[in-house]
């Protein structure tokens, strides 16, 4: 196993397998290699824009990251793609399928793909594909495109590991706006509409307008809708004109250092609770006193809560 | 079929046998199985009386050969006015080495010929072409010029033998060589007779070898059926296949359900390009793989020349008999031979192709029992011709048409098929035809489940493979097999080369642009493919305008 | 440690006989294996790159169309090139005995030939990547 000190070195040097192994080793541990690899790479994470690509599944997700990918590359851009997919919770294994979309970059030094399964992660993105962020940051890659699985909360909580998010839409797929999730709605700073050349197409723009004018939270930025049949490349010129606008409209209102803290805070948070958790509560569900509460519980002679403070008050004792 | 009364006291009689004589043995000994399943995992009963096709009504389902609705053969004499065709699907190293073997295969007995190409030749790569690399002359002959198919065809007399092509995103230029080819003969376009397969749609569901997206590949696929209407009227335009999606994985029910719907959508297609039906529909015809349930196989086959005569009548309209007529070829399924003691494939093959006798084949394949190794041998390919040729001249089953028709079993089994596929028709009518649940990944949904299913069930046993599950013995079986010699990649680029240093490169690309312009339009292409082809523009150069034109399609990701 | 085998699944070359490496792929992904599936129609440099950048642990090549003389070799080479002889590499599809020889040769570890149960497959793998 190579040293991470050492594939740092390399990472920094421009090692394309030396970026994939640091990638394998934060996604294949809990805590103590990440934060020796992220110590040592942390200085070098600012450059890149995090862009979120999520919708439901057949949207045409993978499609549409290629397409941008390539349409950066145009522009002398480098890119890094994340793809997500889900790990089946029953066997722990996963397809990893989006790089059938992305043949063309493939073999494009400018471009590095990888693809992730969620690995049970629930909520968001798991610690490894935000740390596989920052690996790609510090290789030095302009633009990272994270692509997400589609499907549950991932969707939403990209919003707190991207800069810019992109919510895709396709005409007279998930009927109604309104039976779509609300939370999904409402992250989108840019909206696609893709397959574009479907029937139904005026009027899922039409819905979209009509929500965006009822959103509350009105701010400056008002989310444009994009059309897009990425299939055939087009409106690709049009949503990343979209997302450097984005960009502009963020750093020129200070906004995009906000979204920067949010996502380190975010991050943070992560490390913290599963350090607090591990470090923590491990050896006290070891211990008797936290069996004894569980058993307790069970008997109904204590409440959940009641159980709580009983186990912080023993870890204030214990600090 | 029966009166009331009569099956009334039929199914008392049946109770009391249940009750009596077969209680008594069930009670000692247990049936081999809990659940008898065909191997598409329908299930089968043990025993089929007239009760299961109470109802049957003769005349209107099962009917007379030649006559709607078909289900007995699309001619009236069938097998005793003449035999199955025997054409060997072959092809492989140089137009030279093919041609060598169709002499062969012609002199013992074959006849028609059956045309595999290789890869580079059905991607539309030139030999010479990056991506052609080692895979020039492997699975099929190596056609890049017009050179090549004169070649190809030297001593065969096109207006005496009838060639079908395997070929699908280049059948147009194909079709367009092998014209070229016999006006060279002295045969005009309206003589020669033959089939190209030119089925998009299975291959974007199973095959894989598609070049241009759906919309431009639908569109040559009319261009060719309105070109030989007025020109070629004696050729098959289009061999709807089954037998890859089986391949696949499929069901039989779904094999069928699914060559049908993409039938549909060709002829939909067609109609709304303004073409009547009744003029190109009777060159449609048909591609099934005969697997190895012997009765499903042969309800299948029936069943479709039902459904296909009703689609053709009640949703089109046709009113020309020979519209409504289901012709086609069936080829021995590959995918039930093993590499495991290779002599049994001989049997299986046997089998496969006596269903496909059995339920009307108007052509036929047999695979060679080295089929899971290489390419066939001249001796394996023999012996599968000399299947055919038992079947036919000995066995007796061609004396008669139809001959399994009254059976309950398999009336009630060609019923149970035509009801599977119907509501499979609901479902891909439901999700929006048969396009957009390509596009929504159906068909490999589909597909994949069914193939996952039937390898957990051999893995299980619980589906046999004599030789690889069961009886098995761990020897290796010296087989002599085909090799291809290595030599064809780098004797056709030296041809290419020296092809384009001969022609009239100029005109060529005119030609060329000439093409490229019609693509852009909606002129019919083949006339433009047709002039370049004669002036030796290659395959690649044609295709490398229409990847422009079109843009190239991308799979679909569906387990 | 959450460790998962990762494997690369692709077609080299022009054949598009997809059923045999879409059952394994699932069958892998069934025995908890991360499964970086390419598809169709790759060349030699696609999966060698794709394989670098997923950091697979193994490759599963399947080859029906008698063109695996001329692929593997330069896949194996440009595993070499780029240091990576690490990965195992494995393939399935029509491939005659005398030509497996050949193959394990220059460097393939297995060739799961028809009528491999998937199980065989899945227990080579766990048996054989380096960990």
């Amino acid at each position: 196993m190579s040293d991470s000190a050492e594939l740092v070195k390399r990472l920094l040097k421009g090692d394309r397998r030396a970026v994939a192994k640091l990638i394998t080793l934060v996604e294949n541990d809990k805590d103590a290699q990440s934060a020796k690899i992220m110590h040592l790479l942390f200085p070098h994470t600012k450059k890149a824009y995090i862009v979120g690509i999520t919708g439901a599944p057949g949207s045409g997700k993978s499609t549409l990251t290629d397409r941008l990918t390539l349409e950066l590359r145009t522009k002398e851009k480098t890119v890094g793609v994340i793809a997500v997919d889900p790990t089946s919770p029953f066997t722990g294994g996963a397809l990893l399928g989006d790089r059938i979309r992305m043949k063309e970059s493939c073999t494009d030094k400018g471009v590095f793909i990888r693809s992730m399964g969620t690995r049970g992660s629930l909520g968001g993105l798991s610690r490894a594909t935000n740390n596989a962020i920052r690996i790609l940051d510090a290789f030095g890659k302009d633009f990272i495109l994270v692509e997400t699985v589609g499907a549950g909360q991932s969707e939403v909580d990209i919003v707190n590991s991207a800069y810019t998010s992109i919510v895709i839409l396709v005409p007279g797929m998930g009927d109604d706006i309104q039976a779509i999730k609300a939370g999904i709605l409402e992250i989108g700073d840019i909206f696609v509409v893709n397959k574009a050349d479907r029937d139904g197409v005026d009027r899922t723009v039409m819905e979209l307008e009509m929500m965006l004018d009822l959103n509350p939270k009105k701010n400056i930025w008002r989310p444009p809708i994009v059309k897009t049949i990425a299939s055939r490349g087009e409106g690709i010129e049009e949503l990343l004109s979209c997302i450097e606008k984005h960009r502009s409209y963020l750093e020129s209102n200070n906004l995009l250092g906000m979204r920067r803290d949010c996502r380190n805070e975010s991050e943070l948070m992560d490390v913290l609770s599963y350090r607090i958790n591990k470090y923590l509560l491990d050896d006290l569900k070891q211990s008797g006193s936290y069996t004894d509460l569980l058993k307790k519980i069970c008997e109904q002679k204590i409440d959940i809560y009641t159980a709580a403070d009983e186990i912080l008050k023993i870890l204030w004792k214990k600090s | 079929m029966f009166e009331k009364d009569k099956l009334e006291e039929l199914k008392k009689e049946k109770k009391e046998w249940e009750e009596g004589s077969l209680k008594k043995v069930l009670d000692k000994f247990a049936e081999r199985k809990d659940e008898f399943m065909s191997i598409s995992d329908a299930p089968i009963e043990r025993l089929y009386t007239p009760e299961e096709v109470e109802g049957l009504d003769y005349s209107e389902k099962i009917g007379y050969p030649g006559q709607f609705p078909f289900t007995r053969g699309v001619q009236p004499t069938m097998y005793r006015g003449r035999l199955w065709t025997m054409r060997q699907y072959a092809g492989f190293g140089s137009a030279e080495d093919t041609n060598k073997r169709y002499k062969y295969l012609l002199d013992q007995g074959q006849t028609g010929l059956s045309v595999a190409f290789d890869l580079p030749t059905q991607m539309g790569y030139d030999s010479d072409h990056q991506m052609a690399l080692g895979e020039v002359g492997k699975c099929g002959v190596s056609i890049s010029s017009l050179k090549d198919m004169e070649t190809l065809f030297d001593g065969i007399p096109l207006d005496k033998v009838s060639t079908s092509m395997t070929i699908n995103s280049t059948a147009a230029i194909l079709l367009a060589m092998y014209i070229a080819v016999a006006e060279k003969q002295g045969v005009t376009p309206d003589k020669i007779t033959g089939t190209i397969q030119n089925d998009l749609l299975k291959e974007y569901i199973a095959r894989g070898t598609y070049i241009f997206p759906p919309a431009p590949s639908m569109r040559i696929v009319t261009d060719i059926f309105d070109y030989c209407s007025k020109n070629v009227p004696r050729w098959n335009t289009i061999s709807i296949s089954g037998y890859h999606i089986r391949e696949a994985g499929s069901t039989a029910a779904q094999e069928l359900a699914f060559t049908l719907a993409n039938g549909m959508t060709y002829v939909d297609s067609a109609i709304k390009k303004g073409l009547d039906v009744d003029k190109f529909a009777p060159r449609l015809s048909f591609f099934f793989n005969s697997h190895n349930d012997f009765f499903e196989e042969i309800a299948k086959f029936r069943a479709a020349r039902r459904i296909w005569a009703k689609i053709m009548t009640e949703k089109f309209g046709a009113k020309n008999p020979k519209s409504m007529m289901l012709r086609f070829h069936t080829q021995t399924a590959g995918c039930s031979l093993t590499a495991q003691q290779p002599y049994n494939n001989i049997i299986r093959t046997t089998l496969e192709a006596l269903s496909a006798v059995l339920g009307g084949t108007q052509s036929l394949h047999t695979n060679s029992m080295d089929e899971a190794f290489a390419l066939p041998s001249e001796e394996s390919v023999k012996v599968a011709l000399r299947t055919q040729q038992v079947i036919g001249f000995e066995s007796g089953v061609a004396n008669t048409i139809d001959p399994l028709a009254g059976s309950y079993f398999i009336e009630a089994m060609t019923d149970k098929i035509e009801k599977e596929v119907l509501e499979y028709f609901d479902k891909i009518e439901a999700l929006g035809g048969v396009l957009t649940a390509l596009e929504r990944g159906f068909f490999h949904k589909e597909i994949a489940d069914a193939s996952y299913r039937y390898q957990k069930e051999v893995e299980a046993a619980e589906k046999i493979v004599v030789g690889v599950n069961k009886f098995t013995t761990g020897e290796e079986t010296q087989m002599n097999l085909l090799k291809v010699d290595p030599g064809v990649q780098k004797k056709q680029e030296d041809q290419i080369k020296a092809l384009k240093d001969e022609r009239d490169n100029k005109k060529v690309e005119e030609l060329l642009e000439g093409i490229e312009q019609a693509a852009k339009g909606d002129e019919n292409l083949i006339p433009y493919i047709t002039e370049a082809v004669k002036e030796y523009a290659t395959l690649g150069e044609i295709c490398d305008i229409l990847r422009d034109v079109f843009g190239e399609y991308k799979e679909q990701t569906v387990f | 440690m959450d460790k998962k085998i990762r494997i690369l699944m692709a077609k080299p070359g022009l054949d598009g006989h997809d059923r045999g490496i879409k059952v394994v792929a699932r069958a892998l992904r069934d025995a908890g294996m991360e499964v970086v599936y390419t598809g169709l129609h790759q060349t030699p440099e696609q999966i060698v790159e794709a394989a670098i950048q997923e950091d697979v642990d193994a490759m599963g090549l399947s080859i029906l169309s008698g063109a695996h003389m001329a692929l593997f070799p330069k896949i194996i080479d440009l595993l070499k090139n780029n240091n990576a002889e690490d990965i195992l590499v494995t393939g399935g599809g029509i491939i005659p005995k005398e030509d497996i020889e050949e193959l394990k040769k220059i460097g393939v570890s297995a060739i799961f030939g028809p009528g491999t149960p998937t199980t065989e497959i899945i227990k080579y793998i766990e048996e054989n990547v380096k960990n």
